[in-house]
């Protein structure tokens, strides 16, 4: 049964980041992803001192606040003349110190633990249980990243067309009147959002893999937007699948695992993609050459 | 606090990771003109797997074998990094977010695998997530100190060509420099640079050693010469405060107060930096309004009625918002 639990929570968190990380790439956000799920720690960290309870739903609104303001200040950095990447840089790690800071120094009066933060805990997941009225309805942290998930397909599916258009052609739509700006901020808000759901099990730094490697290997194997976001949805539940099972024979970070299988998918999809991959493009040219 | 610089253990400490803000500050000045500023960040989450091997295959805690250890795994991210981008459609920031965390995932799944396996004295190793300045001992300051000594030389010896290369490559080519040779050579220093700093600050935030006082110094200068200086000493205080603090509160790692301290400067310089700070920028908007509004005056003075000033008044404002 922890096995079942495990592997579902694993999907679920790979399903979250998954659809959100294709957005990031087709609008090559790819870090500012990488910088969200390191920013979300200060508010983990402030949630759970103040209320002193992992109760998730602190938790959620102390990241997604901390995800709005490291969004806010990388942009008003940029606008303030700092290159774009160095701004991503000085922000996300100043956030990150923050949260590492202030878990050291409540360590004791705290649970915690800064591994647990980083890495996850995946294997304590079904140990943590959700109770209504005496009845055990599972794991907390599958319902919490269950619900992420309904809110991310809802938003996602009620204004596709916008997001769609909005990563491939802002400037388009800006001219259809579409505020881009504002789904600009709704995708941060759903990216912070899954980074802290996610983070109790793959911990913050392994959230970018979940984010990003998924995507880029449903990129590399379609050209379609909709096809794009089931592959990467698959590859991202294969991933958590597989890593699950590398991590019990090799009595590993199962997080970690994790992050290994998706990039062993990403390799494969890297040289055999019957369109963009390595092998692909160097038959096309031995051809073109011929 | 001061009595921590009679502790002769913990004077060496302390020149250490000032001899690693410098050079860190330094190299990362070109990295950031040459716009590769989270490179430092990939480099150094890659090189964790790096240091595991070392450890795994050594069995022994070498300073001097991690370091190979964690330079190869860097280099070797940079070089995947790199063909990802190149033969695919990835795009750079996409194929660094892929290399940083599938290189990040292996460095875990061998961290836990030392941790539960019989590799003895694996307890430190942990350390360098977020460096442990006070678990290092003189001989480890020694390499450091003479590895940051030695980039700092290198930085100055070949200064005119890593101008040119993080400024205009293609005018480099033109004069016939190997510009390429010159890249790597860069690509080195930043690698030797960010796996010296583990150490001090470890895996997850060296890369703000390198990023934040470079861009901090930039606030200051439009001199290259200048910058880079004021960056190495921007990143030699931040080291010496991380050191400094964490040695004297128990269970804080260095890095992040490192962190923070670089953070501190650059936000210092973001308030006072001459032209580009918030506060000139300022001062120099109202002296601009001033100066428009008298005009204005002077001009209303000499011919037109006095009023049409008093309404000109809520343009200006807007005019020197923009």
């Amino acid at each position: 049964m922890s096995g079942f639990w495990i592997v579902l929570t694993g999907a679920l968190v790979a399903s979250c980041c998954a659809i959100l990380g294709c957005f990031l790439i087709l609008r090559r956000m790819a870090l500012i992803g990488d910088a969200i799920s390191h920013a979300v720690l200060p508010g983990i960290a402030i949630a759970f001192l103040m209320s002193g309870t992992r109760d998730s739903i602190f938790m959620l609104l102390g990241a997604a606040a901390f995800g709005f303001i490291a969004v806010f200040l990388i942009e008003m950095f940029r606008s303030g003349g700092v290159q774009s990447d160095a701004s991503i840089g000085v922000v996300f790690t100043a956030l990150f110190a923050v949260g590492v800071v202030l878990i050291s120094l409540n360590a004791r009066n705290i649970d915690l633990d800064l591994d647990c933060v980083l890495f996850g805990e995946i294997a304590y997941v079904q140990w943590s249980t959700l109770e209504i009225g005496g009845a055990d309805l599972g794991p907390k942290a599958v319902w919490l990243l269950g619900f992420t998930l309904v809110v991310i397909l809802l938003v996602i599916s009620l204004f596709y067309k916008q997001f769609k258009l909005t990563s491939f052609d802002p400037a388009l739509a800006a001219a259809l009147g579409i505020p881009v700006a504002l789904f600009h901020y709704v995708l941060m808000g759903l990216v912070s959002m899954a980074s802290v759901s996610s983070f109790e099990s793959v911990g913050a730094i392994l959230v970018v893999g979940l984010l990003i490697i998924p995507p880029a290997a449903a990129y590399l194997l379609t050209d379609r937007l909709g096809l794009m976001l089931v592959i990467s949805v698959a590859v991202g539940i294969v991933s958590s699948i597989a890593g699950y099972g590398a991590a019990v024979a090799l009595d590993a970070s199962i997080a970690g695992c994790m992050v290994c299988a998706a990039g062993v998918l990403f390799a494969a999809a890297f040289l055999l993609s019957p369109k963009h991959g390595l092998l692909a493009l160097r038959r096309a040219r031995s051809r073109a050459a011929a | 606090m001061w009595e921590m610089l009679n502790d002769p253990n913990l004077r060496w400490i302390l020149m250490g990771s000032i001899l690693l803000g410098f050079s860190n500050g330094i190299v990362g000045t070109f990295s950031y003109l040459r716009k590769e500023s989270l490179l430092g960040d990939v480099l150094a989450h890659a090189a964790l797997p790096g240091i595991c091997i070392a450890f795994m295959l050594s069995g022994v805690k070498s300073v001097g074998l991690f370091l190979v250890g964690a330079a190869a795994a860097a280099l070797a991210a940079a070089a995947i990094t790199n063909l990802i981008s190149r033969y695919s459609r990835i795009k750079p920031d996409a194929a660094m977010g892929i290399v940083l965390s599938v290189f990040f995932g292996i460095g875990i799944v061998l961290l836990t695998r030392i941790q539960h396996g019989s590799y003895g004295n694996q307890s430190g190793l942990d350390k360098f997530l977020f460096g442990q300045a006070a678990s290092m001992t003189m001989g480890d300051v020694y390499v450091l100190g003479g590895t940051a000594l030695g980039m700092s030389l290198i930085c100055g010896l070949l200064f005119k060509e890593f101008k040119m290369v993080s400024f205009d490559p293609a005018f480099g080519r033109g004069l016939g420099f190997k510009v390429t040779a010159l890249e790597y050579a860069l690509l080195t220093l930043v690698t030797v640079v960010v796996v010296t700093g583990i150490q001090a600050v470890g895996v997850v935030l060296v890369a703000a050693l390198l990023i934040t006082p470079s861009v901090a110094a930039r606030y200051w200068t439009d001199r290259l010469a200048a910058m880079t200086v004021l960056a190495g000493a921007f990143g030699a205080a931040s080291g010496a405060a991380g050191a400094w603090i964490s040695s004297g509160v128990n269970q804080l790692p260095t890095g992040p107060i490192s962190v923070l301290a670089a953070t501190g400067l650059f936000l210092l310089s973001v308030l006072f930096g001459p032209k580009r700070g918030i506060l000139s920028k300022l001062l120099l908007r109202r002296q601009a309004k001033r100066d428009w509004i008298s005009k204005q005056l002077a001009k209303a003075g000499a011919g037109a009625p006095a009023t049409q000033a008093g309404t000109a008044n809520p343009a200006g404002e807007r005019g020197a918002s923009l």
